[in-house]
C-alpha cells in the first residue's frame, strides 16, 4: 500500500552504564519512516526521544553506551555500521537539525564556510568557491533574504530564526533522504516557529524528504506530523497516525498530554490541567507500567508491563501499552467534555 | 583599526605614566636611598653631599625630579649614578640576551604546551593522559632554581653535552648561540609547558561538550577534523591570553632567576643589580622598557583575539 520504509528501527535499546547503575534511556523502540513522511516522537525531557534520534545518527556511541536492536537504512544497519560507514552517511544521506540554533553553529567560522565544510567532507573535488555558491543557493531555498550578502556572515550576526533556517540549509546541503529534526522550533518564539514549520513542511513535500521530528510540543506535531510515537520513560507508550493519536488516544499518558494543551476552541479552564507527579528516574523505574504511579486509572494488571500492541480491531497500526479495555478507555478519557487525564481542579 | 591603534596608544601612555610614577614614589619613600649620600661615599662631608645634590638636581621638588628623569629617558640622556653611563645604551646592550632567551623559550613552551595538552585531551582518562598530567604537575611544581642546577650538573658537568652558560651573540656564532641557550630555554619553558598543557586540556574537554561539536560530527566530518578545526580552535582563546601575559613579562626581563643561574647578561640581571645598588635611573629605564613590552604584547594579543573569535572583532559590540 505504501512505499518501502527508508528507515526501519526494530527493538532499539540504548543503555548507559553510570555510577548509579545501568540507565536504560531507550527501551524497545520500533518504528518505520517512509519517504516523504513525517514521524513525530513526542515526550517530556528524559523520555528517550533525543537519545533515539541521536543513536540512529551514531552520536551516542561511547564506551559506556550499550546499544541493541537494529536501525536499517537502505539495507545497512546503522547500529552495526562502522564509524567510518556512519560518517559517510551522516550529513550526506541522513542529516540532523538541532534544537538550539544559537549554540549549534561554531561561532568562529562563517556560516557559508560551515555549510561548505559539510559539502566538501562528502564530495571530493568540490572547490571552496563551488561550495560557497551552493551555500548561497541553499540560503535562498530556505528563505534567507539577501543570501549572497549574508552567506559570509558569522553566526552571531544572524537572528535565532534565521540561524535555524541556516541550520536547515546546512542539513539540506547534500540533499539527504532522511532529516532528523531534534526540537527544531523549541528555542524560537511562536511566530518564527510557525515559519520554520512551514519551511519544513514545504521541503518535505517538494523533496520527498523523510523526517523524524523530535518534540515535546503537541502543537507542532498537529501542524506537521503524519505519524506519532508517544514516549514515556524510555518506552513507546502509544503510536499511530496523527488522527488516531489526537482523536482516539488509547494511553492515559497521551490523554494527559492532550488534556494539558491550551485550546482556543474550548472554554478556558480555571486552571490548566497537568499530569501530577514527575517522570520516574530511569535508574529506578517502577515495576510494571512505568506510568502507573502517576495514573489515576491504575488497576490490578498494571503491576505487569503491558506489551505495545494493537488493541483496536480495525486499527492495526495503532498500538499502545495500557491494560484498560478500549471501551473503558473511551469512557475514562472523557473529562469535562474533552479528552483529559483528570478533571481540572476548579 | 585606526581607532583601535589610537585607543591602544593612549592606554599605553597611561600605563607607562602610572607605572613610572609608582616606581618613582617607591624609590623616594624607601629609607636610606638618598642618592647624593650614596654617591658621596662613606667618608662624605655635608658640603660634598650638598654639591652632589645640586649637580644632580636632587634638591629640586619631587615632581620636578620626575619630569627631568622622564625627559632624559625619552631623549636618551639618562645615566646611572655610578658608574655614570647611559642607561639606554645599557638596556640596548642587554636586549639581545633577553630577547633570545624569551623568544626561544616561548616557542618551545607554546609548541610543547599545545602538543601535550592536545594529546592529553584526545586521550582523556587514558594512560597517556595520566602520564602527561604527571609530567605537567611536575613541571609546574619544580622551581626554576632547582631545575637549572640539576640540568647544569648532569648535562654540562657530568655528560658535557652543553657548554657552561654565558650568552654568545647570534651574530657572532649562531651554533654557539644555540648550544648556550638550549638549557636556559628548557628551564624557562618547563613551567609553562605544564601550565599550558593543563589549560588547553581542560578547555578542550569543555569545548567537546558544545553543541557545535555535535553538529560537526553530525555533518560527517572526520574525528581529526572535528578535533582540530572545531575543538582546538575554540580552545585557544584562553591560551592566547595566558601567552600574552607570560611572554610580555618574560621579554620585559622577569626571567631573572634563569638569567642569573645561566649568567645570561640580560635585562633581568641589569634590573636586579640596579635595585641592589639603589640606582633609580636604571630601575626607571627598565621599568619603562618592561611596561612598554607588556602593553605592546597585549595589544598584539587583542588582535589575535579578534582573529580567533569574530565576536570580538575590533570596534564592534559582541552579540548575544
Amino acid at each position: 500500500m505504501s512505499p518501502a520504509p527508508l528507515l526501519s528501527v526494530k527493538g532499539l535499546r540504548v543503555g548507559f552504564s553510570t555510577e548509579g547503575g545501568l540507565l536504560q534511556a531507550v527501551d524497545d523502540v520500533s518504528f518505520e519512516v517512509r519517504p516523504g513522511e513525517v514521524v513525530a516522537i513526542v515526550g517530556e525531557s528524559g523520555s528517550g526521544k533525543s537519545v533515539t534520534a541521536q543513536t540512529i545518527m551514531g552520536l551516542t556511541r561511547s564506551k559506556n553506551a550499550r546499544i541493541e536492536g537494529t536501525a536499517e537504512f537502505e539495507g545497512m544497519d546503522l547500529i552495526e555500521a562502522s564509524d567510518a560507514e556512519l560518517r559517510r552517511l551522516r550529513g550526506d544521506r541522513v542529516a540532523m537539525v538541532f534544537q538550539d540554533p544559537m549554540t549549534s553553529f561554531n561561532p568562529v567560522y562563517r556560516l557559508g564556510a560551515q555549510i561548505g565544510e559539510a559539502i566538501r567532507a562528502h564530495r571530493d573535488g568540490v572547490s571552496k568557491s563551488e561550495a560557497r555558491a551552493r551555500a548561497v543557493e541553499l540560503f535562498e531555498a530556505v528563505g534567507i533574504p539577501n543570501a549572497e550578502g549574508r552567506v559570509d556572515d558569522y553566526p552571531h550576526e544572524f537572528s535565532g530564526g534565521m540561524r535555524q533556517r541556516a541550520m536547515i540549509a546546512m542539513a539540506l546541503a547534500l540533499e539527504p533522504d532522511l532529516l532528523i529534526a531534534d526540537e527544531p522550533t523549541t528555542a524560537l518564539d511562536v511566530t518564527i516557529q510557525a515559519q520554520i514549520l512551514e519551511l519544513l513542511r514545504e521541503l518535505n513535500r517538494k523533496r520527498n524528504l523523510a523526517t523524524i521530528l523530535i518534540t515535546h510540543d503537541l502543537g507542532v506535531v498537529a501542524e506537521i506530523a503524519d505519524r506519532v510515537l508517544v514516549m514515556y520513560a524510555g518506552r513507546v507508550v502509544e503510536q499511530g497516525t496523527l488522527d488516531q493519536i489526537f482523536f482516539d488516544p488509547q494511553h492515559p499518558y497521551t490523554w494527559g498530554l492532550l488534556g494539558s494543551l491550551t485550546r482556543l476552541d474550548k472554554p478556558r479552564p480555571v486552571r490548566l490541567p497537568q499530569i501530577s507527579g514527575a517522570p520516574p528516574s530511569l535508574l529506578a523505574l517502577p515495576e510494571g507500567c512505568s506510568f502507573r504511579p502517576r495514573c489515576p486509572h491504575e488497576f490490578g494488571p498494571c503491576i505487569d508491563l503491558p506489551p505495545l500492541q494493537a488493541r483496536l480491531r480495525d486499527e492495526p497500526g495503532h498500538c499502545d501499552r495500557c491494560w484498560l479495555s478500549p471501551e473503558a478507555k473511551k469512557e475514562k478519557r472523557q473529562v469535562a467534555g474533552q479528552i483529559g487525564l483528570e478533571a481540572p481542579t476548579p | 583599526m585606526a581607532r583601535f591603534v589610537i585607543r591602544r596608544l593612549a592606554g599605553m601612555i597611561a600605563v607607562l605614566f602610572a607605572v613610572s610614577v609608582i616606581v618613582f614614589v617607591i624609590f623616594n619613600v624607601v629609607p636610606n636611598t638618598n642618592p647624593a649620600q650614596l654617591l658621596a661615599g662613606k667618608n662624605s662631608t655635608p658640603v660634598l653631599v650638598k654639591s652632589i645634590e645640586e649637580e644632580w638636581g636632587f634638591d629640586n621638588s619631587l615632581p620636578e625630579q620626575y619630569l627631568t628623569m622622564m625627559k632624559k629617558i625619552f631623549t636618551g640622556e639618562l645615566t646611572s649614578y655610578k658608574p655614570r653611563i647611559s642607561v639606554d645604551e645599557q638596556i640596548i646592550e642587554r636586549i639581545p640576551a633577553t630577547f633570545s632567551l624569551s623568544i626561544g623559550a616561548a616557542i618551545i613552551w607554546l609548541f610543547f604546551g599545545l602538543l601535550l595538552g592536545y594529546l592529553s585531551a584526545l586521550r582523556a582518562g587514558g594512560w597517556l593522559d595520566r602520564f602527561l598530567t604527571g609530567f605537567a604537575i611536575a613541571g609546574i611544581s619544580i622551581p626554576v632554581f632547582l631545575i637549572a642546577p640539576v640540568l647544569l650538573y648532569f648535562l654540562t658537568y657530568k655528560l658535557e653535552i652543553f657548554p657552561n652558560a654565558q650568552y654568545v651573540p647570534l651574530t657572532e656564532n649562531p651554533s654557539e648561540w644555540l648550544s648556550h641557550l638550549i638549557l636556559p630555554w628548557v628551564t624557562l619553558a618547563i613551567l609553562s609547558i605544564g601550565f599550558y598543557s593543563r589549560v588547553l586540556r581542560s578547555n578542550m574537554l569543555d569545548v567537546m561538550n558544545e553543541d557545535y561539536v555535535r553538529t560537526a560530527r553530525a555533518k560527517g566530518l572526520s574525528e581529526r577534523r572535528v578535533m582540530s578545526r572545531h575543538v582546538l580552535r575554540n580552545s585557544l582563546v584562553p591560551i592566547v591570553t595566558l601567552f600574552g601575559l607570560d611572554f610580555g613579562a618574560t621579554i620585559a626581563g622577569t626571567a631573572i632567576i634563569t638569567e642569573y643561574l645561566y649568567s645570561l647578561n640580560g635585562i633581568g640581571l641589569y634590573a636586579i643589580e640596579a635595585v641592589q645598588k639603589f640606582e633609580l635611573p636604571p630601575v626607571m629605564g627598565v621599568t619603562i622598557y618592561g611596561a612598554f613590552f607588556v602593553v605592546f604584547v597585549n595589544a598584539l594579543v587583542d588582535i589575535a583575539y579578534a582573529y580567533l573569535d569574530p565576536r570580538v572583532r575590533l570596534g564592534e559590540s559582541g552579540a548575544s
